[in-house]
């Protein structure tokens, strides 16, 4: 009969067998995110990287470094970075880290991996459309990689690729060509990617729980993939639209983001009828949703761990989901912010100036619950914990600056100014990078069977935290005086040179920071070999993946059907025999 | 209250809420994110249109919108006979699920060929992506672009047609392939309903 249908709704499929099937090519929700978490690493690598080079070209502009001219002879001249190519690698530094990093790993690398277990499901709905997911973000990937070889080098534009800029073509400057033309292909191959993996969380979230995992039974942070994947779904195929028009633009000769009477190079063009801030309104729709695609995850994420390291249920858990919802939806109507300074009318300013601020309320709400979660709690300072309390401190640092940001009268100062990259690294970058940091250490012994290195976990964290404070609150100071971001150099600026040994202090900061997460990569790959061996349920926690062994087998509950009988987060439950229940312990009798 | 039986039961796991397969639900989702794909196509051509002063209006109605409504006339059909497709489908009946299947497709392929015809008049009449004899370059540019798009999901969707009736026909195939299938081409055939009256009714030339 239809045998093609029933595979893929049958239980305990048999494990593949072989290398390839196994660990390249696999369809098994928890190798994939694996690999995504790995594709995470080398994307955070090479970002980091980057960044520090960016550092060196700031700090001390005019010295010279033959070793980079050796391995860069176009960008180097004379061991001095050129500013066209200062700006090629802050445009590959955010755009990889972005969407390869901050993207991909909290949802589609831990929600791939613990989603289906924690719903009690034993794959995803489409285990064969998460693999082609998988290798699609891979060839994303390569392509933007590519983009870094080809005549002309890397796209200058910005993770945001403004045109005219990016629209005009190899006249506008070097890496416009084909380099920025494989940077749109790149970013639209990883649209289909990502809007694919957020259609497969949502038909397992929705299709595939265990008998008794009702709705508000879910974890947080399946709530929150759940959430953050509706919002990929819906922000995604905007930015693809737009990146076919911004293709058109430059291949088909169309001018939807090229405006009439331009002059490029000298040139008189001939565009006419379009307009560059079509691209901004198609871009925000999608890249503000983006940003909480990104910081989504580490919500549920940092509910879950403080809840389970407090020893006491999450504080308002229906608030919480509430929470995740409103942000969710509001930021879907806020994306004007972006655009105050690129001339809109006052009373559509004051629109989306009022919006945006009321995404303040739900903020609100989550971190108040994050404290009153905490307090009074038998808190157990575990490295996964610190992490998670770092979300907390990073989400209300660059909260409150992001209150400013939303003024229209405040931020056409600070608009373009170092204020507003102090704002979106703390909030989206570090809080986002440390619930990463969070999720890695909490769930390690699941995957790997080992525990990671509490204390080399708690000397990266210190480290960290006092390193990456030390970059970004500065920072906002720049801003205030007027530093512009995407500038190779401040030192030509009378006003700012007072400033210059701010930036060098930045400068050695951030090579702490970066020197530092050798500490983790350490962590890392020793712990997988030699850690501490962790039994089934790690941390004494509460919810599915606890239940099974670690690691898991591959269809994650073997013989065990899984039936849910309580909420997630029932910890220090009065007159229980431990502190916690899991979730799938039955009723006693006559209890509650 | 919650609402019957079935339905509220399933919200607490252990089955699926809307009573729909995985396949069923999964194609629902990309509709809708693929409609948003579009819907930034269509409002970014509006907006294009919105904002400049010499948006040509170049259509008579005969014999270019007479033209498009038969093409539009062809798509509506081959929603009919989708339909027909997956009600013999859902008796058991694969033969007629095929038949109807393949007319489908060959309502799709005429209307990709009356399509690909209708591209060749407007470049015959001077019509480029970045240039037209008549006013705003956008109006060629938005043309192109929105039916380039659409173009593609038709083709797209006669093979995918083809798979489902090839499969149908050796009985690899189930019903809910066959309605997930229809799903698709209905709404390939609901974003034509968006295109023809904004690319071509909102530019008739007006005598
Ligand atoms: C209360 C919450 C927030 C408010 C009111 C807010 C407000 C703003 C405003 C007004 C801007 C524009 C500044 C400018 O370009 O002049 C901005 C930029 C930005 N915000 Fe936020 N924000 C908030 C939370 C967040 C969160 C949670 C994230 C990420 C997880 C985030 C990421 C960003 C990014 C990436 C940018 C800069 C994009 C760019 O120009 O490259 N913000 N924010
Ligand atoms: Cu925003």
């Amino acid at each position: 009969m239809s045998s093609h249908a029933s595979t893929s709704h049958s239980t305990g499929h048999a494990a593949p067998q072989g290398f390839i099937r196994k660990y390249v090519f696999s369809t098994d929700h928890k190798v994939i995110g694996i690999q995504y978490i790995f594709l995470g690493l080398f994307s955070a690598i090479l970002g980091t990287a980057l960044s520090m080079m960016m550092r060196l070209r700031l700090a001390w502009p005019g010295s010279q470094f033959p070793l980079l001219e050796h391995i860069f002879p176009t960008g180097f001249p004379g061991g001095v970075m050129s500013p066209e190519f200062y700006l090629a690698v802050l445009t590959i530094h955010g755009t990889i880290m972005v969407f390869f990093l901050l993207t991909t790993v909290p949802l589609s690398g831990f929600g791939n991996y613990i989603l289906p277990i924690q719903i009690g499901a034993r794959d995803m709905a489409f285990p064969v459309l998460n693999m082609l997911s998988y290798w699609t973000t891979v060839v994303a990937l390569m392509v933007l990689m590519a983009s870094m070889f080809v005549e002309g080098g890397a796209p200058i534009s910005g993770w945001t690729a403004y045109p005219p800029l990016s629209a005009l073509g190899k006249i506008a400057g070097p890496g416009l060509g084909a380099g920025q033309t494989l940077w749109i292909a790149s970013i639209a191959i990883f649209c289909l990617a990502s809007l694919l993996t957020a259609l497969n969380f949502i038909t397992t979230t929705l299709n595939m729980r265990a008998a008794g995992m009702s709705l508000m039974r879910m974890p947080l942070t399946v709530w929150a993939w759940f959430t953050a994947s509706t919002v990929a779904l819906l922000a995604f195929p905007v930015l693809l639209g737009g990146g076919i028009l911004l293709l058109l633009d430059r291949l088909a000769g169309t001018s939807f983001f090229l405006a009439s009477g331009m002059v490029v190079s000298g040139k008189v063009m001939t565009n006419s009828g379009g307009s560059p801030i079509l691209w901004q309104h198609l871009f925000w729709f999608f890249g503000h949703p983006e940003v909480y695609i990104i910081i989504l995850p580490g919500m549920g994420i940092t509910s879950h761990i403080i809840s389970t390291f407090s020893r006491k249920p999450i504080f308002a858990y229906k608030a919480m989901v509430a929470a995740i919802f409103a942000i969710g939806f509001i930021g879907f109507i806020v994306w004007g912010h972006h655009m105050f300074a690129s001339g809109m009318s006052p009373l559509v300013g004051m629109v989306f100036s009022v919006l945006t601020l009321t995404v303040g309320v739900p903020s609100a709400i989550k971190v108040f619950n994050w404290l009153a979660t905490l307090w009074g709690g038998h808190i157990r300072c575990t490295a996964s914990m610190l992490y998670a309390l770092g979300f907390v401190s990073f989400f209300v640092t660059g909260g409150v600056t992001g209150l400013l940001l939303a003024q229209p009268a405040i931020d056409v100062y600070f608009h373009d100014t170092y204020f507003v990259v102090a704002h979106f690294h703390i909030i989206m970058g570090l809080a986002a990078v440390f619930s990463i940091f969070a999720a890695l250490h909490f769930w390690f012994p699941k995957m790997f069977g080992r525990y990671m290195s509490e204390t080399l976990g708690k000397v990266h964290f210190w480290i960290t935290i006092t390193g990456v404070y030390s970059i970004f609150i500065p920072m906002h100071f720049l801003g205030m005086a007027g530093a512009p971001r995407r500038y190779a150099q401040f030192t030509e600026f009378a006003y700012l040179s007072k400033l210059q040994p701010l930036t060098i202090h930045i400068s050695w900061a951030a090579f702490v920071v970066g020197a530092a997460q050798l500490i983790l990569l350490f962590n890392i790959f020793r712990s997988m070999r030699w850690g501490k061996r962790a039994p089934d349920n790690a941390w004494e926690a509460t919810t599915l993946e606890w239940v099974i062994p670690s690691p898991p087998p591959h269809d994650n509950f073997g013989d065990m059907e899984p039936v849910v009988y309580r909420g997630p987060y029932e910890f220090s439950v009065p007159g229980a025999k431990a502190d916690f229940i899991l979730q799938t312990e039955q009723e006693v009798e006559g209890g509650e | 209250m919650m609402n019957s039986g079935l339905a509220s039961e399933n919200w607490n796991g252990g089955g699926s809420p809307y009573a729909v397969g995985h396949k069923k639900l999964g194609m629902w989702l990309f509709l809708v994110s693929d409609s948003l794909t579009f819907g930034s196509l269509l409002i970014s051509c509006m907006y294009a249109r919105t904002a400049s002063s010499n948006w040509p209006t170049p259509f008579p109605m005969w014999p270019s919108i007479a033209f498009a409504s038969l093409m539009t006339f062809c798509l509506l059909t081959s929603s009919l006979t989708m339909a027909f497709a997956v009600a013999a489908s859902k008796r058991g009946d694969r033969a007629a699920a095929v038949k109807f299947i393949l007319l489908t497709i060959l309502g799709g392929v005429a209307f990709l060929v009356l399509h690909a015809r209708e591209w060749l008049h407007l470049i015959d009449e001077g019509v480029r992506p970045w240039s037209n004899p008549w006013g705003s370059p956008l109006f060629g540019a938005s043309f192109f672009g929105l039916t380039g798009l659409h173009m593609f999901h038709v083709f797209s969707g006669v093979v995918y047609l083809g798979v489902i009736a090839l499969g149908t026909r050796n009985g690899k195939r189930s019903h809910e392939d066959v309605e997930v299938c229809g799903l698709y081409w209905h709404f390939v055939d609901l974003v034509w309903m968006f295109i023809f009256p904004l690319i071509y009714l909102m530019s008739v030339s007006p005598k």
